[in-house]
């Protein structure tokens, strides 16, 4: 398939990404290169585009140019240009693990099934071997008593610590963070949080959309500001959040200022 | 000899006619079951060249009273060369038309669909038949169970009307007691009594069902 990449070892790599929603530019000439193990975390005001980004490395939304490799392989076109079959697709797609802020449990499915469910049913996998697997993630995420619970009974906080373990469950590349915690109250921010710690320490490759800035700072290998599109500075934690190069960015921290427990 | 001792000896003739009921309703239920889910699955994201002529079709059947659709399958449907008998043609046409109102019922909460758990499901791999047959599916007939419930009494009750096209059932059998025998209030209050026993076995289970969804938050009860 496609083999025309630039860089082998990286989780993601995109290029030159562009997308305009009718007339307004929401990203434009974006290059990120994520590498596997790296976590990379995305910040920027609303509207800046940081969530149409993340979406656009599972192909949630499709760019109008530029280019997404998952692990190498494209996602959403041909190197020539035909768009991917939706079987092709949705095997690239199986590559990323995303977790949304809403979280999108499927409501019907109790905690288990929820977890099973795309290793069974997209993966293949037979039921035990998905439910091993389903059992130790579970695990990992602290929701082991709740096997048999399903959403509607759950908080937020152990919905998003499922929805977590279901987007592992596939095993992917990298995983994506679509401001995982900014639906939760205050309260229950700390325990997802730890959740993704933990992944962090355990070398995942995350890509990440968020507003909590100590916690961007403790775990990220590199952060990345967005503002109307366009990457306006990127940088490991450490410069990032006390040199900034660009007023904008030091305008931003000022009025981040308050550092959340992370 | 009182007119319910007549009834009584004629018994046969309302059991034969109850069991008649019961297997054209089933069958037509079942039919027009997967015909709502199939209309459903097939207006899921094609094109406007397919959904548009369903869409019309779905439309033009709910504005038909069901007893001219039954006329048309047995008695129009000979003229183009095919042949369907009165009992054939009467589950036929309950299937279609009943299989209509499920797929606008399946429609309606398909609209309010959170789009969240389809994005989930694009984002795991999902492709559209297993995406619809695993998530969307089960959901919408948790959800429109109250509903569904009532589109089979409606169904059940459509059922008589195949008395006018020759099905012997449950009406026809009372049809031909009260003329045979001129007790015609006698005759009507047992088939009342049959097709009630069928609805109310009918709530009774949908309403089971819903101890199902209720777990899952579906509903309120």
């Amino acid at each position: 398939m496609s083999e025309a990449n630039t860089s082998e070892t990286a989780a993601v790599s995109i290029h030159h990404l562009s997308k305009s929603f009718d007339d307004v530019e929401v990203l434009r000439d974006v290059e990120l290169e994520v590498k596997t193990g790296e976590v990379v975390t995305i910040i920027g005001s609303s509207g800046s585009g940081k969530s149409t980004l993340l979406r656009c490395i599972n192909w949630l939304e499709k760019p109008d140019r530029g280019s997404i490799h998952i692990a190498g392989q494209r996602i959403g076109v041909h190197e020539d240009g035909r768009p991917m079959p939706v079987r092709e697709l949705a095997k690239v797609r199986a590559q990323t693990g995303m977790v949304f802020q809403g979280f999108n449990l499927w409501p019907h499915l109790n905690v288990l099934h929820n977890v099973t469910e795309a290793p069974i049913h997209v993966q293949g996998k037979s039921k035990r071997e998905a439910e091993e697997l389903a059992t130790a993630l579970l695990e990992k995420v602290g929701m082991s008593q709740k096997h048999d619970s399903y959403p509607n009974t759950l908080s937020g906080g152990q919905k998003q610590r499922v929805a977590i373990a279901r987007a592992l469950a596939m095993q992917p590349e990298v995983m994506l963070f679509d401001e995982p915690t900014s639906a939760l109250d205050p309260e229950l921010v700390g325990e997802v949080l730890a959740v993704i710690k933990d992944l962090s320490a355990e070398g995942y490759t995350m890509v990440m959309v968020t507003h909590e800035m100590a916690f961007a700072r403790a775990v990220s290998d590199q952060v990345v500001f967005l503002e109307k599109g366009l990457i306006i500075e990127r940088a490991d934690p450490e410069t990032f959040f006390t040199t900034p190069k660009t007023d904008r960015v030091r305008k931003f921290l000022e009025n981040h200022d308050t550092p959340s427990s992370a | 000899m009182s007119n319910w001792d007549i009834l009584w000896d004629e018994r046969a003739q309302f059991l034969s006619g109850f069991l008649s009921t019961l297997e054209i309703f089933g069958l037509s239920i079942v039919g027009a079951f997967v015909i709502g889910c199939g209309l459903l699955y097939l207006l899921e994201g094609s094109r406007k060249r397919l959904t548009m002529p369903l869409r019309i079709f779905i439309d033009a059947m709910r504005m038909l009273p069901f007893l001219i659709l039954a006329y048309l399958l047995y008695y129009g449907l000979p003229s183009i060369g095919i042949r369907l008998d009165a009992w054939w043609s009467g589950v036929g046409a309950l299937a279609v038309y009943h299989g209509c109102y499920f797929a606008e019922i399946f429609r309606g909460n398909r609209l309010t669909f959170p789009p969240g758990q389809i994005e989930a499901a694009q984002a795991h791999g999902f492709t559209k038949g297993k995406l619809f047959f695993r998530l969307l599916l089960p959901q919408i007939i948790m959800q429109t169970r109250p509903l569904l419930g009532n589109q089979l009494i409606y169904a059940l009750k459509d059922t008589a009307f195949l008395v006018i096209i020759t099905v012997s059932e449950l009406t026809a059998a009372a049809n031909s007691l009260s003329s045979t025998y001129f007790i015609p209030t006698e005759a009507f209050i047992v088939v009342i009594g049959f097709y009630w026993a069928i609805s109310v076995a009918m709530e009774i289970i949908i309403k089971q069902c819903g101890r199902f969804s209720a777990k899952r938050g579906f509903d309120n009860v």
